[in-house]
């Protein structure tokens, strides 16, 4: 991308830009290591997770503040408008995310007292948390790379993801049925089977803005055929 | 590049068709100029210096006739009478009675507040003193200046701050009834409150006439206007709705001088 005349311009969005990147790349590894203390019934890991939300918050909060300078000093137009804007929605969602990473952490914690009980039945959360991982670190590639051709296929990945939630929700009234003793364990799965699936509906979130960013269209709330008819377009 | 699709519903004011302009050492400065001027609406023409802007403004007051050997092709139709501006036969008195010009510094005549305004309708013939002095009243409020100067009317313009100067301007190009302003840079030598006092202004005179305005600022562009045209070495590149061309430009020149990229 050309250069501003004014090169502190260029510098102060970049480094916004890396701060994004940052936290995003964070966020990314609060998913990893609240799955990883769930699975392997790791409560000083899980605390470590709940611990490090406020490096989260504390980044969103600096980004916003970095954000409201440029706007003001430099009064961006165009593509940098876009970004600068982009920029201040991404984190809104990042730091939601980071709140779900903390809350599978803290049911982590809660949930190695019962470990015997509940371990068998991760394998859904577990697939489905690996993809929303995978949705999140392709929404940010997308950014780093300024690539609007992402969001498509990170929609399709929701979708799959909600039918997984979908699926998890009746096999745990299956469960709840069967033996009422399992629900207060079931209602804490299924719990935590929501974060994840509100991680995806971030990490979607995030990919549209990078259409908006890179194209100046906006591809929220519109359906899967007219996304479909978008990605056609330059 | 017009967008035609982009204002059905507003009406014509004017249009430039093909329009090119040679100065008289035979420089182009215009080339093939197609804008249209949506009536009660503020059109702003961004560009860096020596792109035409300034050039493509002149022209719709005939300014250039001022100079010898400078030469029009092409249209400037008036609306709706489809008057061709830059005719032969068409007086450039008349078409300055109908598009008057306000420009980069306030110009006052050497005279008083009051026969600054008067001017215009002298040079008309209109020589009647009440009708005089209506008209230069509903002028200098129309140019919201009224209560600032309405107890020294015959005081020497000049005594006047830059800003009320250029507010007097305004009520002087008002007086003839026009039906388009153009405003060339009016604000580059006003302060931030003069400049904000003339912005509001050209936003309520827009609901009684169509209005053409040359600026470098263009914060001020996104301010005021309703529509933008970028302008580079004498063409027009892009015209769009002033939020379009100030969120998503189409052409990558456009984006490149407004996110101040250029060069």
């Amino acid at each position: 991308m050309q250069e501003h005349i004014f090169k502190q311009y260029d510098a102060e969005l970049e480094a916004v830009r890396a701060k994004v990147l940052e936290m995003g790349s964070l966020v990314e590894q609060q998913i990893v290591d609240a799955l990883e203390a769930l699975l392997a019934s790791n409560p000083k890991l899980a605390k470590t997770v709940i611990k490090k939300d406020h490096l989260v918050n504390a980044l969103e909060v600096q980004i916003d503040e970095d954000c409201s300078h440029i706007i003001a000093r430099r009064q961006p137009t165009a593509g940098d408008l876009r970004m600068v804007l982009m920029m201040i929605k991404t984190i809104t969602d990042l730091e939601r995310i980071g709140d779900e990473a903390a809350k599978i952490a803290r049911y982590a914690v809660k949930a190695t007292e019962n470990a015997r009980l509940l371990g068998p039945r991760f394998v859904e959360i577990k697939a489905m948390t690996n993809s929303t991982r995978e949705m999140l670190h392709m929404a940010l590639d997308a950014f780093a790379r300024s690539d609007a051709t992402k969001v498509l296929e990170i929609a399709q990945m929701d979708e799959e993801v909600d039918e997984q939630y979908q699926a998890t929700i009746r096999q745990l009234i299956t469960f709840m049925l069967e033996d009422p003793r399992t629900i207060s364990i079931s209602l804490e799965i299924l719990f935590i089977a929501k974060a994840v699936e509100r991680i995806g509906d971030h990490a979607k979130n995030i990919s549209e803005y990078v259409v908006y960013m890179v194209k100046g269209k906006d591809v929220r709330h519109i359906s899967m055929e007219e996304k479909e008819q978008d990605a056609m377009q330059p | 590049m017009v967008n035609n699709m982009i204002n059905a519903t507003t009406a014509l004011k004017a249009e430039s068709r093909n329009l090119n302009f040679f100065y008289a050492d035979g420089k182009q400065a215009l080339k093939g100029v197609n804008m249209p001027l949506y009536e009660n609406k503020i059109t702003a023409l961004i560009g860096p210096s020596g792109c035409g802007k300034s050039t493509f403004l002149r022209c719709f007051n005939r300014m250039h006739d001022l100079y010898p050997g400078n030469k029009y092709q092409g249209e400037i139709v008036m609306h709706p009478d489809n008057t061709n501006i830059l005719e032969h036969g068409v007086d450039p008195i008349e078409v300055r009675m109908r598009i008057s010009m306000v420009f980069q510094k306030p110009n006052p005549f050497p005279k008083s507040i009051y026969e600054n305004v008067a001017y215009g309708l002298r040079v008309r013939g209109e020589s009647n003193k009440r009708m005089l002095d209506e008209k230069v009243e509903e002028a200098l409020k129309g140019a919201a200046i009224w209560n600032e100067v309405k107890d020294r009317l015959q005081d020497l313009a000049f005594n006047l701050s830059g800003g009320q100067q250029q507010r007097l301007c305004i009520a002087r190009a008002l007086a003839t009834d026009p039906e388009i302003m153009l405003f060339d840079e009016p604000t580059s030598a006003l302060d931030p409150i003069a400049t904000a006092n003339i912005e509001e202004l050209m936003s309520e005179l827009k609901e009684k006439l169509t209005i053409l305005v040359v600026t470098h600022n263009m914060q001020q562009a996104a301010r005021v206007s309703d529509y933008t045209a970028y302008m580079y070495l004498g063409e027009l590149m892009e015209y769009d709705d002033t939020n379009t061309i100030f969120t998503r430009p189409s052409r990558k020149e456009t984006e490149d001088y407004i996110t101040g990229k250029f060069g």
